[in-house]
């Protein structure tokens, strides 16, 4: 198998196989693009991670549980945020409750859905009115975390990103989430 | 199909909350009644409580229901591990109705979730606890006679308490003004302070124990101040005599004034309040058998006239 490493930034490099990348590579190339997105022939790629919560979003979508093959990206140079995170995973199409968990921890995320080496969507995520299960409630004394059962939050103030749990009617703040 | 349950005080609207206190009146006038023969009520107190639990068991007995149930975790399949779900699930197939204390927050919303029969919260640690917010509303009914733009001065612990919580909620639909009383230790949380920004409900904040915060009022609403809610003992000592209520306090207050409770009563009332006719407590808490009445019936969707 042939690969083509391509140097990124100081931090991180990028494999493909040159037989699948290689005729795009040289037309992106060509117009002087980026290749990072290009470079995927099928699938999504999430870009503008913060660089914190990468992995955290790794978790959220249970990537380590996929067998496709996904390109992982962090501490990259961006004019929008200075570094950031970004995910590549091929032949994988997110349904959107999958998708918009990550707005939990990253609501300015870009989502790039790729057919063909072309961006065919641009998509923004979004916080769902309810959280199933994701969420742990931060209230020792609530029944979530005594039972053998699924936490459930509502989503009061999705711009602050503020979550009430259904049972204990606790709220919590992004900074306080945290993932079961 | 979901059967309807009492979980928060925010489960009932103003037109819910207007029906059951007229209803509750029928049953001050008449509390012995058969509506409840031929029906099997469980109280499942996971924590022990004496008011609630004797006050609801007379609810169903003066309504001539039978009661299964416990006074105590220990002696409830719990304490071999068995999960609420499972217990309530287990009850649920026995009794026409689940009255039920747990020492866990968000107990009686799961309860009410998984029970095929309907829940009343009878405190779920300290979240809710609607039964006593209703038997508040219906003596203030009762003592005021009306509802609307009463000014209401509420004394305490404002912090913690979870009786005065409720209240405010449950008088948001009604117009109300409040002053709340407190020492800065023991605050109304700015989420009511924003609750009540929201819904234009005024109210004024003070830490003395004001004779304007008293005269002002048409309902004085007292709370216990416990020692263990302070962080700083000393704090606790400076404040522990200030938020008292004495007979005397009371002499330049309206003449529709009622000074309420939610009882057990230590020693912010001092004792010769009792004998004042401004003084309800007591009224108060037998208020809750026919408010629960009125409850109960509502839940069994059984005609009450």
């Amino acid at each position: 198998m042939v690969s083509i490493h391509v140097r990124r930034s100081s931090a991180t490099y990028w494999t493909f196989q040159w037989s699948e990348c290689y005729p795009k590579y040289k037309q992106v190339k060509k117009m002087g693009k980026e290749l990072q997105v290009a470079a995927l022939k099928n699938g999504t790629a999430i870009d503008h991670i913060p660089t914190e919560e990468l992995f955290k979003v790794v978790t959220l979508l249970q990537l380590q549980k996929l067998g496709n093959r996904i390109t992982i990206g962090n501490n990259l140079k961006s004019n929008k945020m200075g570094v950031k995170g970004i995910i590549k995973v091929s032949d994988k199409f997110f349904r959107e409750d999958e998708i918009n968990r990550i707005a939990l921890i990253a609501p300015n995320v870009n989502l790039n859905i790729i057919r063909d080496y072309e961006v065919i969507e641009k998509k923004k995520v979004t916080l769902p009115d309810e959280i199933i299960e994701i969420v742990r409630c931060n209230n020792p004394k609530c029944i979530t975390n005594n039972e053998p059962m699924k936490t459930r939050f509502e989503v009061v103030d999705k711009e602050r990103v503020v979550l009430q749990c259904h049972y204990c009617e606790l709220k919590i703040t992004k900074e306080e989430i945290e993932l079961k | 199909m979901k059967t309807k349950s009492l979980v928060s005080i925010s489960d009932y609207s103003k037109e819910d909350i207007l029906r059951i206190l007229k209803a509750a009146a029928t049953f001050k006038a008449r509390p012995n009644r058969d509506l409840l023969k031929g029906r099997v009520c469980a109280t499942l107190f996971f924590e022990p409580s004496t008011r609630t639990r004797l006050s609801f068991e007379t609810a169903v007995n003066r309504l001539r229901g039978r009661i299964v149930g416990f006074s105590d975790a220990s002696t409830s399949s719990s304490t071999k591990g068995e999960s609420l779900k499972d217990t309530i699930m287990m009850v649920g197939n026995y009794a026409d109705l689940i009255i039920m204390r747990h020492h866990l927050e968000g107990s009686a919303r799961y309860a009410s979730e998984v029970s095929p029969v309907p829940i009343i919260n009878a405190g779920d640690g300290s979240n809710q606890h609607p039964t006593q917010t209703m038997l508040d509303l219906f003596t203030i009914y009762e003592t005021q006679g009306r509802m609307e733009n009463l000014t209401v001065t509420i004394v305490g612990d404002l912090k913690y308490g979870r009786a005065v919580h409720s209240l405010i909620q449950g008088l948001s639909h009604f117009n109300p003004s409040f002053n709340f009383v407190a020492p800065d230790e023991l605050k109304i949380p700015d989420k009511y302070k924003t609750f009540c920004d929201k819904l234009k409900i005024p109210y004024r904040e003070f830490t003395e124990f004001s004779p304007e915060a008293v005269n002002s009022a048409d309902i004085l609403y007292m709370t216990r101040v416990q020692r263990e809610r302070f962080t700083d003992l000393m704090e606790y000592e400076k404040v522990k005599n200030i938020y008292v209520l004495h007979n005397e306090m009371l002499n330049g207050s309206k003449e529709n004034l009622k000074v309420l409770h939610p009882l057990p009563r230590v020693k912010e009332i001092s004792q010769d309040v009792d004998d004042n006719p401004k003084a309800y407590y007591f009224q108060q808490a037998e208020n809750g058998v026919y408010t629960r009445q009125a409850i109960i019936c509502d839940l069994l969707d059984i005609p009450m006239e």
